[in-house]
């Protein structure tokens, strides 16, 4: 077995700052970055902090800054990386830094209590069941998906460089809007707070919350674009507004659910918000 | 030493399913409640279950109920199983899985819009709620969101190190969190463990950091009895290549869709060895199991999917023949099953979407066009807190316990898919009788002893105090390595004689241990905290193992091949003794109802 090693340049320091430090450690196929980071941890930097705890791609946990991309430590193969040169390893940008790898990402949490949780619909059936047909829940299946890494979060500028933390709930959270929205059983309406207190005419659909998911959830097109459409229906069109002023609910019609997927792409074009 | 004090009526320790589901229930019952992470909240070992959760909906098959399902538990537990915990489990799981429906859970739909159900190993009917492979993901994150819509208290990243006492009742619990190394005391007249497994005693697992047995170790030094500790599910299907992966769960859901077990020499070597109790139930071919997973009701399972243990030495044996896989297992391979439908890539990427992407991103292997390579993997513990099948509290006054950190539901070996109806059901009952507890506890709190208090703070700083100190991580290393190789599916008494007395050795080793750094979010100093876990868990394991002196489901001794009747009376249990000491007992089945019995004949 040959004993290749390679150089991991790993962000060490707290609140207060930090710098890289390289360690050179050795390799073995297979590999993930996670799997160098404990390697150093065990050999060379015992209190080493980073998050971790699946180790396959389902919990969330080790997302990082992998070369500058947002990525989950434990599914970025080694050698899918340039290894003569070092792999810098640092914390997501878009969060407060605790220590060394871990930063603080209490703020999702805190975003979460805000949104009005999920609300069904009377039971279908005598025995206090549903009916539900696997293809209106597909896409709702597929924003479930979702394993809370916050790359999403991380990645996106309203976030990253804007910091609107205040205004913005982030693709993350969008995603989970859209899931509770399009659940065929939820009667909740979200739309105002979609406009006002979650912002969605924020994103801009650069579309970089979708690169970086690990769970391929089509974030922009599948979430975030048809509840722009929702604010914008009852916002913006001028005959929902004209019937909203002869209605006394507000115009709220019960929503549309389930959208046709949208494959690749945005066929109604961008900009809208 | 400083501290920052919280009370509550009811902590829940653990925020897996089980503690999860303590919380809502706890909190429906109008206790304050909390609920103590060891990571961030949504990131329990829960949220890797991929096949789904057992419960006798009958949605898929009609034929299916709650004596059914009791019955293929207590088949599979090999009836040492507490038997009204298997009765509890049976009859309460379809309230359960509905319940998450109402929460918002997206199960798999049948064609007429109900839950679908799958089939699983020892369940005699499609009996699995499920989503895809991510059941886990889906029921964490519904109950998680449940949490949160009822206000309870979270506190992430926080391990708790010793539970605190008041005479003989539990008093409150004493930890650490995580971000600056800040001590906290939690003042709670009820408490509940659910804190999940103890893989992290072995090398190879498909459990993560957090599978310390921090639960069963907590609740023994608090006078707790733990028992059946010899019994550990080694489940059948980890991934084995490349080393970086070794151990990580390939869902038996693989089995469930059609997947079979080769050896080196193509041979599905499962229908060589059948045992006798499940004859009558397996296919007698190739052909009458694949209808099976087809959901054809007339035709019996096939011998991939008999329970976990047997899975398990059968794919050792073929190993230790010499008719392994290359890297050491055997293949897994569903994709043959393209002989027999049309799409069956896409298909195979519908049902088993994750192992698909995880084999793909890991392991550069493409489940629908070749075979997985597999081995075991240590994955979960059917011993734990010993606990009152109906209130699910343990002998210590206050103290519950719930989910894979209690025993009792599981008996000698667990059926895929118990597993998270068991959280679900346990956490609820374990919820709702801490809140009752709660209430019929009389106006005075029990009071919180600072001299606990100080004792905890001091044993968790003491690494600090040795900084030339041996670093935790390699303790745990040889821990694993003695467990695994002395301890692991295959066991005889000179070796666990030899691992007991090794134990002894890291016990020393651990307690001149040391840590550097300071004490922000630092690894090394948290590894040492749990070391003293799994070196109590692991003492446990051992002694009760050396003490069954027969095979019966996940405990299986090479000196004592057989089955023996007597042993089928008995549970082990353990307990700290008055000198700190582990003692060892057992302890007889109570004799089952009659009407459970009639049950269990009419289902043979």
């Amino acid at each position: 077995m040959s004993m290749a090693t390679a150089t991991f340049r790993i962000w060490r320091g707290d609140a207060s700052g930090g710098t890289f430090q390289d360690y050179r450690t050795e390799i073995s196929e297979g590999m993930v970055v996670l799997d160098a980071v404990h390697r150093v941890q065990a050999e060379q930097a015992p209190d080493l902090a980073c998050r971790w705890n699946c180790k396959a791609g389902k919990c969330g946990s080790c997302s990082a800054e992998i070369n500058g991309r947002p990525r989950l430590m434990c599914m970025t193969r080694l050698n899918s990386l340039p290894l003569d040169r070092p792999v810098t390893i640092e914390p997501m940008r878009a969060f407060p830094k605790l220590r060394d790898l871990v930063t603080d990402v209490s703020w999702n949490f805190r975003v979460k209590q805000k949104i009005a949780p999920f609300k069904p619909r009377p039971p279908d059936a005598p025995d206090g069941t549903w009916r539900m047909a696997q293809r209106d829940i597909d896409r709702v299946q597929e924003f479930r998906k979702c394993i809370e890494c916050f790359l999403c979060q991380d990645v996106c500028h309203v976030l990253r460089e804007h910091q609107l933390h205040d205004q913005f709930i982030g693709p993350r959270f969008l995603v989970h809007v859209a899931a509770l929205e399009m659940h065929p059983l939820d009667v909740e309406d979200r739309v105002d707070e979609l406009k006002q207190a979650y912002g969605v005419g924020l994103c801009n659909i650069t579309k970089c919350c979708t690169v970086v998911c690990p769970e391929q959830i089509k974030i922009t097109d599948n979430a975030i674009i048809p509840l722009k459409e929702r604010v914008v229906d009852r916002f913006y069109d001028p005959v929902a507004r004209l019937l909203r002023m002869f209605r006394r609910d507000g115009g709220r019609s019960p929503n549309v659910r389930a959208e046709a997927p949208v494959a690749g792409g945005d066929p109604r074009g961008t900009g809208k918000g | 030493m400083g501290h920052r004090r919280f009370d509550y009526d009811v902590l829940v320790i653990g925020a897996g399913g089980a503690g999860l589901r303590a919380a809502i229930a706890a909190a429906e019952g109008g206790a304050k409640v909390a609920l103590i992470c060891k990571s961030l909240l949504g990131k329990a070992h829960t949220v890797m279950a991929e096949g789904g959760i057992a419960a006798a909906l009958s949605n898929v098959d009609d034929r299916d109920d709650w004596t059914v399902h009791f019955a293929d538990t207590m088949r599979g537990g090999q009836y040492i199983n507490n038997w009204r915990m298997a009765e509890l489990h049976a009859r309460e799981a379809p309230a359960r899985v509905r319940e998450l429906e109402a929460w918002g859970a997206v199960f798999d739909r049948t064609p007429d819009g109900r839950i679908l159900q799958r089939n699983f190993g020892g369940h005699r009917y499609p009996r699995l709620a499920h989503v895809g492979d991510r059941t886990g993901l889906e029921m964490i994150r519904t109950l998680q969101d449940r949490v949160v819509a009822l206000g309870v208290s979270v506190h992430m990243e926080c391990t708790v190190t010793a539970l605190l006492k008041d005479a003989d009742r539990i008093a409150g619990a004493f930890g650490y969190e995580r971000e600056h190394g800040g001590f906290l005391v939690f003042g709670a007249p009820a408490i509940i463990v659910a804190t999940g497994g103890i893989g992290r005693a072995y090398k190879i697992t498909s459990n993560s950091w957090e599978g310390t047995g921090d639960g069963h170790a907590l609740a023994y030094r608090a006078g707790a009895v733990l028992v059946d500790m010899e019994f550990i599910q080694f489940h059948p299907t980890g991934m084995i290549w490349p080393p970086s992966v070794q151990g990580i769960l390939v869902t038996e859901g693989v089995r469930g869709e059609g997947g079979v077990l080769l050896n080196s020499e193509r041979e599905r070597f499962m229908f060589a060895d059948i045992p006798e109790n499940y004859r009558s139930q397996t296919a007698s071919d190739e052909e009458e199991g694949w209808r099976y997973t087809q959901g054809d009701k007339n035709a019996r399972r096939p011998p991939e999917l008999l329970t976990r243990d047997h899975v398990a030495r059968c794919i050792r044996r073929e190993v230790r023949e010499g008719r392994g896989s290359p890297h050491g297992g055997v293949f897994l391979d569903i994709s043959w099953i393209k002989k027999k439908l049309q799409n069956a890539e896409e298909h195979i990427k519908r049902k088993l979407p994750s192992m698909y992407h995880q084999f793909k991103e890991l392991a550069d292997i493409d489940i629908t066009k070749e075979p997985m390579e597999v081995g075991p993997t240590t994955h979960y513990v059917m011993g734990g807190v010993l606990v009152d099948a109906d209130t699910q509290m343990s002998s210590v006054p206050g103290l519950f316990a719930a989910g894979e950190c209690a025993a009792g539901i599981n008996g000698a070996n667990r059926l895929g898919g118990n597993s998270l109806s068991d959280l679900l059901v346990f956490g609820k009952l374990a919820g709702d009788h801490a809140a009752q507890f709660i209430r019929g506890a009389g106006p005075q709190p029990p009071a919180i002893d600072t001299a606990q208090i100080e004792a905890a703070s001091r044993a968790a700083l003491e690494p600090f105090d040795r900084r030339d100190g041996e670093p935790p991580y390699a303790i745990q290393r040889d821990l694993q390595e003695l467990m695994q190789d002395n301890v692991g599916i295959v066991r005889t008494e000179s070796e666990m004689a030899h691992a007991l007395e090794a134990i002894g050795g890291l016990r020393a080793r651990a307690a001149r241990c040391g840590v550097t750094g300071n004490r922000d979010y630092n690894p090394g100093w948290h590894t040492a905290i749990d070391l003293q876990n799994l070196l109590d868990v692991a003492e446990a394991i051992t002694r009760s193992a050396l003490e069954r002196t027969e095979s019966r489901g996940g405990h299986y001794r090479e000196d004592f091949p057989g089955k023996d009747a007597a042993w089928g009376q008995q549970n082990v249990c353990v307990q700290r003794g008055p000198d700190g000491t582990m003692q060892l007992s057992q302890r007889p089945i109570p004799e089952m109802p009659a009407q459970l019995r009639r049950v269990i004949q009419e289902n043979q």
